[in-house]
């Protein structure tokens, strides 16, 4: 016989029971848990629509199926912007600004990155680049382009209209921010590849272009995808120039007609329009997670 | 004896305070087989990684082909064509296919024509009795079929001296013989390698000349039978003791 005593471990006979409330929200009981927590939320929300004391104001001037339809579809006689066809102008912008960034954006990265002695003050642009457009807010470089750029009077360059300095604000901002993606894909790529790379001498460009890049682009993805769905709805900036895009539409319709329910119809486009990326986006993350859970 | 083709004389290298190589002096002949042996952290990786420039030696001189490394003129991308380097984890490239990974050194690094390198590139895989697996992946192949790759990959460069990293170290035991029967194979056929491992019977096998490292220290070198049989050292003798 061993003396009990002297052992570390419990003699008692453990009980597994969950405690009584616990014991609600388990098996099949949780999905009625589930329902009922559901229904009381969002019930809660539409009854505080609803009973609020400004509720049937609120409504009337925002959600008026009748002003909705009509600053949708813009109205020529009373001048007034269609909200949907601002959405194009909005969406034009995105994906032009979208390439531009893309190119920009790992073109910062890589300079950032190079090892190249010849590249070095440019290493160091690419540095402070990066600091002063992830610093300033968006809005402001709108304004400092859209105001500056046409009063430096420099022919060709201030003669643009201000959808293109809207663009070109843009890229400016998202490029400093793609960079960083960029940066951190290229990083999370191990160093045992860059070993085995360089060891077979493959130059430091050719390493780059043939091994990190592709292995890191994967990676960069999701993030990417995020960084546009911020893009999409930070083409609503294009207001402050002057742009006649869906918010600014909105905006006029609302001062015409004291209504703003075109500034709803604008967020529901504006939700059509980034909703389909941002489930594309989860659903890679989860893909990527669910490969990486396969492969451990 | 043929040629010497690599030369260390008192090679330091530091990292910080810490000097993981402390004035190593080693030769290396053409078609030689040299095992180095030794604890983890003796130096012996430090000392691979050294020779193919991925590491700057802070004194001493390696010498190859006649070439001191640390002359200026040298382009390190240029010795490294020269000396495959084999590691512990493979590092095949995971986006490429099994046929790719051994293109991509020639191809790219060599210049060239795919067309010319593919038969070869072949070949190679037939060697290892890998070619029906060339289009698949490598993450679709077991440590032991990996690490064979990653040795083809080096051999497609040709180059006139092959380090090898503890190449066995991450298998498992079951999968080891599989690669240490290719180095064999290799030596058979006249390969120059300097080789990182503790695998006691295979350097004892396969190599011309064992080299016992300690804290950065080379404490003896000679044949495997000198080494295993007749360690004239204290600390080989503890060592050889320790992995028996």
């Amino acid at each position: 016989m061993v003396d009990d005593t002297d052992t570390t471990q419990s003699d008692e006979t453990p009980s597994f029971f969950a405690p009584r409330r616990k014991q609600l929200l388990l098996g099949r009981r949780a999905i009625v848990a589930s329902v009922v927590s559901t229904t009381l939320i969002i019930g809660g929300l539409v009854a505080a629509f609803y009973l609020a004391p400004g509720g049937a104001i609120v409504r009337h001037d925002f959600f008026n199926p009748h002003d909705m339809w009509e600053s949708l579809v813009g109205n020529h006689h009373k001048s007034l912007n269609s909200v949907g066809l601002g959405l194009l102008i909005n969406i034009r912008v995105f994906l032009i600004a979208e390439v531009f960034i893309l190119t920009f954006g790992l073109t910062l990265a890589w300079t950032r990155m190079t090892k190249s002695p010849v590249l070095v003050p440019f290493r160091i642009l690419a540095v402070i680049y990066s600091d002063v457009f992830r610093g300033i807010p968006v809005l402001l470089v709108f304004l400092l382009i859209g105001y500056g750029v046409p009063g430096l009077q420099l022919g060709f360059i201030s003669n643009q209209s201000p959808e293109v300095y809207s663009c070109v604000a843009l890229i400016l901002t998202y490029s400093a921010y793609v960079a960083e993606v960029f940066r951190a894909g290229i990083f999370s790529v191990p160093h045992g590849q860059i070993l085995a790379a360089r060891s077979l001498g493959l130059t430091n460009a050719t390493t780059m272009r043939r091994v990190i890049l592709p292995q890191a682009v994967r990676t960069v993805i999701p993030p990417l995808l995020n960084d546009f769905i911020s893009l999409q709805k930070d083409t609503a900036l294009l207001s402050v120039l002057g742009v006649i895009e869906a918010v600014q539409a909105g905006t006029i319709f609302q001062d015409a007609k004291f209504n703003s329910s075109g500034l709803v119809v604008a967020s529901i486009l504006f939700l059509v329009m980034t909703i389909p990326l941002t489930r594309v986006t989860d659903g890679l993350i989860a893909r990527d997670r669910n490969r990486r859970l396969a492969s451990s | 004896m043929s040629e010497v083709i690599l030369e260390l004389d008192s090679v330091v290298k530091r990292f910080g305070d810490n000097e993981v190589l402390r004035g190593i002096s080693l030769n290396l002949h053409r078609h030689e087989v040299v095992c180095l042996i030794g604890a983890s952290g003796s130096g012996k990786s430090t000392l691979l990684r050294c020779v193919n420039l991925l590491e700057t030696i802070n004194g001493g001189t390696i010498t190859l082909f006649g070439q001191s490394l640390a002359d200026v003129r040298v382009d390190p991308d240029k010795v490294r064509r020269h000396t495959g380097m084999v590691f512990q984890s493979f590092n095949l490239f995971p986006h490429l296919t099994v046929l790719e990974n051994v293109l991509v050194g020639p191809v790219r690094a060599l210049k060239r024509k795919r067309s010319d390198v593919h038969h070869e590139a072949l070949q190679l895989l037939e060697r290892i009795g890998l070619r029906d697996r060339a289009e698949e992946y490598p993450d679709r192949l077991s440590g032991g079929q990996q690490q064979r790759v990653a040795i083809v990959r080096s051999l497609a460069m040709k180059p006139s001296l092959l380090l090898l990293d503890e190449v066995t170290s991450a298998l498992d035991p079951s999968l080891v013989g599989e690669v240490l029967d290719l180095l064999r194979d290799l030596a058979q056929t006249g390969t120059t390698m300097l080789i990182a491992t503790h695998e006691m019977n295979f350097a004892r096998d396969v190599a011309q000349k064992v080299v016992y490292l300690d804290g950065g220290v080379l404490v003896e070198q000679g044949t495997p039978e000198e080494i295993f049989s007749n360690p004239q050292h204290e600390s080989t003798r503890l060592f050889l003791e320790r992995v028996r």
